[in-house]
């Protein structure tokens, strides 16, 4: 089955067994306004959690999205690097940003839920 | 991802006339030179951006300076001739109902503040930055209370409106109004208020910027904004705009420690103030400015168009090479043009690297990005001239 979680950082991460899969919440998208780049991290790469892992760029200004997690990239979104103004119109879907082999299971237990993340962000 | 929010109790910030009509219109308020102003409105950045260029934007730019020098002897000839001690530009010269762009200088050649001069034939009417506004009070107080009386004017707003259609808007609060050409002013009563107009404005449309009485701004605002054509645009879309155009940003482009030459605006400096003109020099740091007009300066301000996606923003070091350690200059104004739909940048280079078409390279994140040098502005302006 699939849990979605959340970062206080406005990252979302759908977990499906031992893959994550990560991208930018609605209200990151809402926050940040029209995104004209993304810049996604290597396929292969080791990511420690919080470490800078892409950077999606407004017309306003670049923001960092950082490793919720720690993880070896699995896979990354070609369509979004190429079509960035998918993470305004579909930030919780077609705009995945990438995906991580989870490392360590347990740093899944400081993330949010659902419910909690829309407390956060309330 | 999303940068801190500032919980500390924020400094007071100034609110222009407009403030409750940007709130009321879903204006997201940020602090800017000391004002409460709206980034952007309900579209976003992109789209005030492009709607500007394709119809017409209203920018509320109240809180810069609006300045009135006003002749003790009642002839603008004497207030002209006083303003030239402190700009190179040829004041005397200009025509009344007609403005013109200029600088404050200091005394190594460095420009204090960049501003709009204009002829209202018994006055000069000067517009200059928010954030320099003090001190380019105080400066004109200084120097020139002997010939002039300085009058800040506070109570009154100062109004954009921008675009292809501005002049189709405008002209139904005046019919006279498409006779004006680019850098005309005139006093007008619009609205049966008491304006200065002038055809000009900071986004390389066609355009005008209108001084309205404060009481009266918020209604008059409101009618422009019930054509259909106008839509409110924040100060992100006009920073992207003035980018596009090539214009300079004060305190990022251009700076105490920058000359005219420097910030290749030999152009705004007529040739009565130079070497062999009628009135050379006479302003501060006239011995160093004119000396790069005749030698060049280490330095020169240039366009920059990137060869990928990523735009390259302010502060962003340049490099010779993609692997040379020493910086050749900097980017001082950097983002991405929505209607060019590629990032486009301004920095400054040493002459050997300011051609166009030279390659240089900006380092972001830890990498060396190409770019190019580009001729200025990077959108044609539609200025009526």
């Amino acid at each position: 089955m699939t849990t979605t979680l959340y970062t206080s950082d406005h990252e979302w991460l759908r977990i499906e067994g031992d893959v994550a899969t990560i991208g930018v919440t609605d209200y990151a998208q809402s926050q940040l306004g029209d995104v004209v780049f993304v810049e996604l991290p290597k396929v292969g790469r080791a990511l420690k959690k919080t470490e800078a892992a892409a950077v999606v760029e407004s017309v306003k200004a670049a923001s960092d999205v950082y490793a919720p997690i720690s993880g070896e990239v699995l896979e990354i979104n070609s369509e979004l690097a190429a079509e960035p103004a998918l993470v305004n119109s579909d930030a919780a879907g077609k705009a995945w940003f990438f995906k991580l082999r989870i490392a360590d299971r347990s740093e899944l237990g400081g993330l949010m839920d659902e419910a909690a993340y829309q407390k956060h962000i309330a | 991802m999303l940068a801190a929010e500032v919980s500390a109790s924020p400094p007071p910030l100034k609110q222009t006339p407009l403030h409750a009509l940007h709130v009321s219109r879903g204006g997201k308020m940020v602090p800017f030179a000391g004002y409460d102003m709206p980034v952007q409105f309900g579209p976003g950045v992109l789209k005030e951006h492009l709607h500007t260029r394709a119809s017409a934007g209203l920018f509320d730019v109240s809180h810069m300076g609006q300045i009135v020098l006003r002749p003790k002897s009642g002839r603008v000839e004497d207030a002209a001739r006083a303003l030239e001690w402190l700009v190179p530009q040829d004041i005397l010269a200009l025509p009344a109902g007609r403005q013109r762009y200029a600088l404050f200088t200091n005394e190594s050649g460095g420009i204090l503040d960049d501003l709009m001069v204009a002829n209202l034939s018994d006055h000069l009417f000067l517009v200059v930055n928010a954030a320099c506004k003090a001190e380019d009070e105080a400066h004109l107080k200084e120097h020139l209370s002997d010939v002039c009386i300085v009058e800040p004017m506070r109570q009154r707003a100062l109004i954009a409106l921008q675009g292809p259609k501005a002049e189709s808007v405008l002209k139904k609060f005046d019919a006279e109004i498409p006779a004006m050409k680019f850098m005309d002013t005139a006093a007008r009563r619009l609205a049966g208020l008491d304006c200065f107009v002038s055809r000009s404005g900071y986004t390389g449309e066609d355009g005008f910027e209108i001084s309205v009485p404060a009481e009266a701004a918020e209604a008059f605002a409101k009618e422009l904004l019930a054509d259909e054509n106008v839509l409110p645009i924040g100060l992100g879309a006009r920073d992207s705009l003035r980018l596009e155009a090539g214009l300079c940003l004060y305190g990022h482009d251009l700076d105490p420690t920058t000359t005219p030459v420097e910030g290749a605006l030999e152009w705004s400096i007529q040739k009565s103030r130079r070497k062999g003109g009628a009135r050379p020099g006479g302003f501060p740091g006239a011995t160093a400015i004119l000396d790069q007009f005749e030698h060049g300066a280490p330095r020169r301000r240039v366009g920059l168009k990137a060869e990928g996606r990523a735009p390259v923003r302010e502060g962003a070091s340049l490099f010779a090479d993609a692997t040379s350690q020493s910086p050749i200059g900097s980017v001082t104004s950097g983002g991405f043009g929505p209607s060019l739909n590629a990032p486009v940048a301004m920095g400054y280079l040493p002459p050997s690297h300011s051609a166009h078409d030279t390659t240089v390279f900006a380092e972001v994140r830890g990498q060396r990005l190409p770019l190019r040098v580009a001729p200025m502005p990077f959108v044609l302006n539609t200025y009526k001239r």
